[in-house]
């Protein structure tokens, strides 16, 4: 949908980082204002959604005080180190000697315990507004299962399952959407994190953690595993295409379609069925029913293959097939020792399942 | 300044002659077998050397491979043994024997003993530690195991179950980690009682608890909490083997084990062992910040209170490092507060020492320069932790680069630079000769400029959605610039280390040489001769201060008058 944009780079990026920490400016349009703007880079200063937002204005307030503190602190020190320095190497004398002073020292304890007071209410009352917030019933559910090293995304209100590109719905003041995940986990600890949507929520074995977001803007943005999960967790990279109602509900109403069953690729699809793919892959409507790996029932409709290791193309997915490792070293996806014909052929059958 | 005439210290220099061991073979049985704390001390010091060259040179791989995107120079499972054995070793074989390696030499000495409580003991802790290291490391070669799976640890440094479970770590790696760390923290704990024993019961004649100088009071506060934190990890890696060799459930949650309770237990020894590793650099400066702004320490009874604050609050925060495993916002609001209020009596220690350098006369020579460095450096990484508390904004900084910034910042831009301004410190004391002032000051100048270079703008990617822990990153992100730099930085710090040892090896054959107190020192180790004899003082010394030195070199003006 958006992969011919997907190289698109914002200028100077290195430059708009130092601008952005010192002045802490948080917003800026990257590339062309158009409904579908591809956030290729994820800024957590971008903010695209309600929490995303009140972390944001958290954070902005906690820098002004650090800041300011930092500034009265090191004026002072500088001001110390220049002004009682030692002129004279020969001069051997002895400063006048203080002990101490307990105003003073109270005052820079009391001081800094009504700073600490004030961040923690103001802390502490946006954590309560983003973890105790009610979903309301139109929320849109999906569950976030964290495997090494891909995601799968289950909607069980429409019955489908997906892998690694998340799509959502838009909110807007007039048809207010939210979405509301359970974060799980098939084996280890990962963690689910897309900044400008949210920060990271960790998905862990035996535990079922929550995470809500309402995105105010349509796009692509991107986001990657968070918590270090064996040899592949630089590879586990995620996606969420933020739709507008009607295009959500169009991709929804495609994706509960069974695998698209094309006759010109009936050699490839007979070929994935006579392999062990079909112990670990779905595609629905067909006997792969293995739940090992990511849903491939609509492979062609995604943009990237490998959990975003690589665009989903033709060539791309040919090396995958051919030898995963090449593509993602220490996937647990093996080589099938498929003749390059044959991958040729499933190759073309994938492509099929848009 | 010192001089023979001073009725405490080794009036009569009673060194054996050098040479006096007849063979190379007498030499190494010598130290091998000695129970001296001044010789274990500066064999834990150089333990801890060796692996903070070891454990630079894996950060040095580590930054070639992040330099650019997409970058071949190593395999992802390299780079996850080389990263995890970089964390592993910085803070269990390069921390912890370094402060406690300066406590073995330094704190007899300044309360006026002629040795550590326990001796044998503490030569015990030594090799305890030292075997544990070598364990950790012969990893490389020994933890092939089955089916030729794992090498070294290649399971981060904080091992997250049930990533460690034998599910998903197969081979002997992760066995190799839970028992060297098992092994070297007998180790420690026998150091640390040690230390206990012998500030509460070897003080010299006249030292009260409150004439004690502040760096064996923080050494006490440190001991007291490496007692209370080592122990949960020790419990934590034995239930690890269990769960992986006895058929425990502990953590594996294949069979209905909870990965979160590993995670309470790693960060209960984890954040208190922060502040381990950061008191004693506090330590440090509390006794190099006074001597070069030749004024004494403002508010030492604040300062005794703060450090002991910061250990008992400290205890309080560990889950702080886990505001993202999906606590109740009561939960994380409780951890908010106790890590805010830990910055208050750190905030207090810093403020002191300005005061204290306020209205002195300030002599930067080395040791003072990198402490100084430390001041300001230390304030940043107080302030990006303040940042980091806030749980809302946590759940975007926690596990980025930003933390990895804000940490080092903490490890290298106060504990290390501490420690380099206390070898520059006491070095003379411990050789007998000075080191170079002038290589000196090239190291602090390099290594500063690297240091910023490297973790100031390391905060950026980490804003900018950069996880850490991973091998490789993609380009178009925002991020490749910024690593290109950041590897840069970490190239001219290895450069400016590389000084350092230099001159450590340079200063010690043709270094000038030192006297006993070349920097006009107060406290009880610059009364005896550098190096000081194996029973540190020929006669035993009475204080009636806390500076028992100023009191003989200014009898018109002592301390103890205003005590």
């Amino acid at each position: 949908m958006f992969g011919g944009s997907l190289q698109r780079k914002g200028p100077g990026n290195a430059v708009y980082a130092l601008l952005l920490l010192l002045s802490c400016v948080g917003h800026a349009a990257w590339g062309a204002p158009t409904d579908a703007i591809v956030h290729s880079i994820p800024n957590t200063f971008d903010p695209h959604s309600g929490p995303a937002h009140m972390i944001q204005n958290l954070s902005l307030f906690v820098i002004q005080i650090t800041g300011a503190i930092f500034i009265v602190v090191a004026s002072l020190f500088i001001y110390v180190v220049i002004r009682f320095r030692q002129r004279d190497p020969n001069d051997i004398s002895e400063p006048p000697q203080v002990y101490g002073s307990t105003q003073i020292e109270l005052a820079w304890t009391v001081i800094p315990v009504l700073i600490v007071l004030v961040l923690f209410l103001t802390t502490a009352r946006i954590l309560f507004a983003i973890q105790d917030q009610k979903m309301p019933p139109t929320a849109l559910d999906a569950d976030v299962v964290g495997h090494q090293f891909w995601w799968e995304f289950v909607y069980p209100k429409y019955g489908f399952t997906t892998a690694n590109e998340l799509h959502v719905p838009a909110s807007s003041e007039q048809v207010p959407m939210t979405t509301s995940l359970r974060l799980l986990s098939a084996d280890v600890d990962h963690s689910f994190w897309v900044p400008q949507l949210f920060g990271k929520i960790d998905s862990i074995p035996n535990q079922v953690n929550h995470m809500w977001f309402n995105p105010d803007k349509v796009g692509m943005y991107v986001g990657q595993c968070a918590q270090f999960c064996g040899v592949e967790h630089a590879k586990m990279l995620l996606r969420v295409y933020v739709q507008t109602p009607d295009d959500f509900a169009a991709w929804v109403k495609n994706q509960q379609q069974p695998g698209v069953q094309d006759p010109a690729v009936a050699d490839g699809r007979q070929i994935f069925e006579s392999q062990a793919c079909i112990s670990c892959h779905v595609i629905r409507g067909t006997p792969a029913q293995g739940k090992f790996g990511p849903d491939l029932t609509h492979f062609g409709s995604r943009d990237t293959l490998a959990s975003g290791a690589a665009d989903n193309t033709p060539a791309n997915l040919k090396l995958w097939i051919k030898d995963p490792d090449y593509v993602k070293p220490g996937s647990l996806m093996p080589a099938m020792q498929l003749s390059d014909d044959q991958i040729d052929k499933v190759v073309a059958y994938l492509d099929t399942l848009k | 300044m010192a001089d023979s005439t001073l009725p405490i210290g080794s009036a009569i220099d009673l060194t054996p002659p050098s040479g006096v061991y007849e063979t190379w073979l007498e030499t190494v049985n010598s130290w091998v077998t000695t129970v001296d704390h001044k010789k274990i001390g500066l064999m834990y010091i150089a333990y801890a050397a060796i692996f903070l060259l070891v454990g630079g040179f894996e950060a040095i791989l580590l930054r070639i491979q992040l330099a650019v995107p997409h970058n071949n120079f190593l395999s992802p499972e390299v780079f996850n043994r080389i990263f995890t054995m970089h964390g592993t070793t910085m803070v269990f074989l390069m921390g912890m024997p370094l402060i406690i390696g300066f406590a073995n030499y330094l704190v007899p000495l300044m309360i006026g003993a002629r040795d550590m409580a326990f001796p044998r003991m503490n030569a015990f802790s030594f090799w305890m530690t030292a075997l544990g290291g070598l364990m950790l490391y012969y990893s490389f070669i020994g933890g092939v195991g089955l089916q030729g799976a794992g090498s070294a640890p290649d399971v981060t440094w904080w091992a997250y179950a049930p990533l460690t479970e034998r599910a998903f770590s197969r081979g002997h790696s992760t066995d190799y980690w839970a028992l060297s760390l098992i092994v070297s923290g007998f180790g420690t704990i026998g150091a640390a009682v040690n230390i206990i024993a012998t500030t509460i019961c070897m003080r010299c004649k006249g030292m009260t608890m409150f004439r004690m100088p502040l760096l064996a009071w923080l050494y006490l506060v440190v001991s007291g909490m490496i007692l209370v934190t080592i122990s949960p990890l020790t419990a934590a890696q034995i239930m690890l083997c269990i769960d992986r060799y006895l058929g425990g459930h502990f953590f594996d949650s294949q069979a209905g084990g909870a990965p979160v309770v590993w995670a309470h237990f790693f960060w209960i020894f984890g954040h208190p062992e922060v502040y381990v590793l950061v008191l004693p650099a506090f330590a440090i400066a509390n006794e190099i910040i006074p001597v070069f702004s030749r004024k004494a320490i403002f508010g030492y009874p604040a300062m005794v209170a703060a450090s002991a604050g910061i250990g008992v609050i400290s205890l309080s925060v560990w889950a702080h490092h886990m505001f993202t495993v999906g606590m109740t916002a009561s939960q994380n609001a409780f951890f908010v507060l106790s890590t805010g209020l830990v910055g208050v009596p750190t905030g207090i220690k810093i403020f002191n020492w300005i005061a204290t350098m306020w209205g002195g006369k300030i002599r930067f020579a080395t040791p003072m320069l990198f402490c100084s460095a430390f001041l300001i450096q230390f304030l940043f990484a107080g302030l990006t932790g303040i940042m980091l508390s806030t749980a809302p904004w946590n759940w975007q900084l926690h596990n980025s680069y930003f933390v990895i910034a804000h940490f080092h910042y903490v490890l290298v831009g106060a504990i290390v630079f501490c420690f380099f301004g206390g070898f520059y410190y006491w070095y003379p004391k411990m050789t007998g000769r000075m080191l170079n002032e002038r290589l000196g000051k090239w190291h602090f100048w390099l290594f500063v400029i690297g240091f910023h270079v490297c973790f100031d703008l390391m905060h950026i990617p980490g804003l900018m959605g950069m996880p850490r822990s991973i091998y490789t990153y993609e380009p178009g992100r925002g991020w490749d610039t910024l690593n290109f730099i950041v590897s840069v930085g970490g190239m001219i710090q290895g450069v400016a280390t590389a000084i350092f040892v230099y001159n450590l090896v340079y200063s010690f054959f043709k270094g000038e040489v030192a006297g006993p107190d070349p920097w006009d020192g107060w406290t009880l180790e610059w009364a005896t001769s550098s190096p000081p004899p194996e029973y540190n003082f020929a006669t035993a010394p009475v204080v009636m201060s806390r500076r028992p030195l100023w009191d003989l070199k200014h009898p018109e003006d002592p301390d103890y008058r205003y005590e």
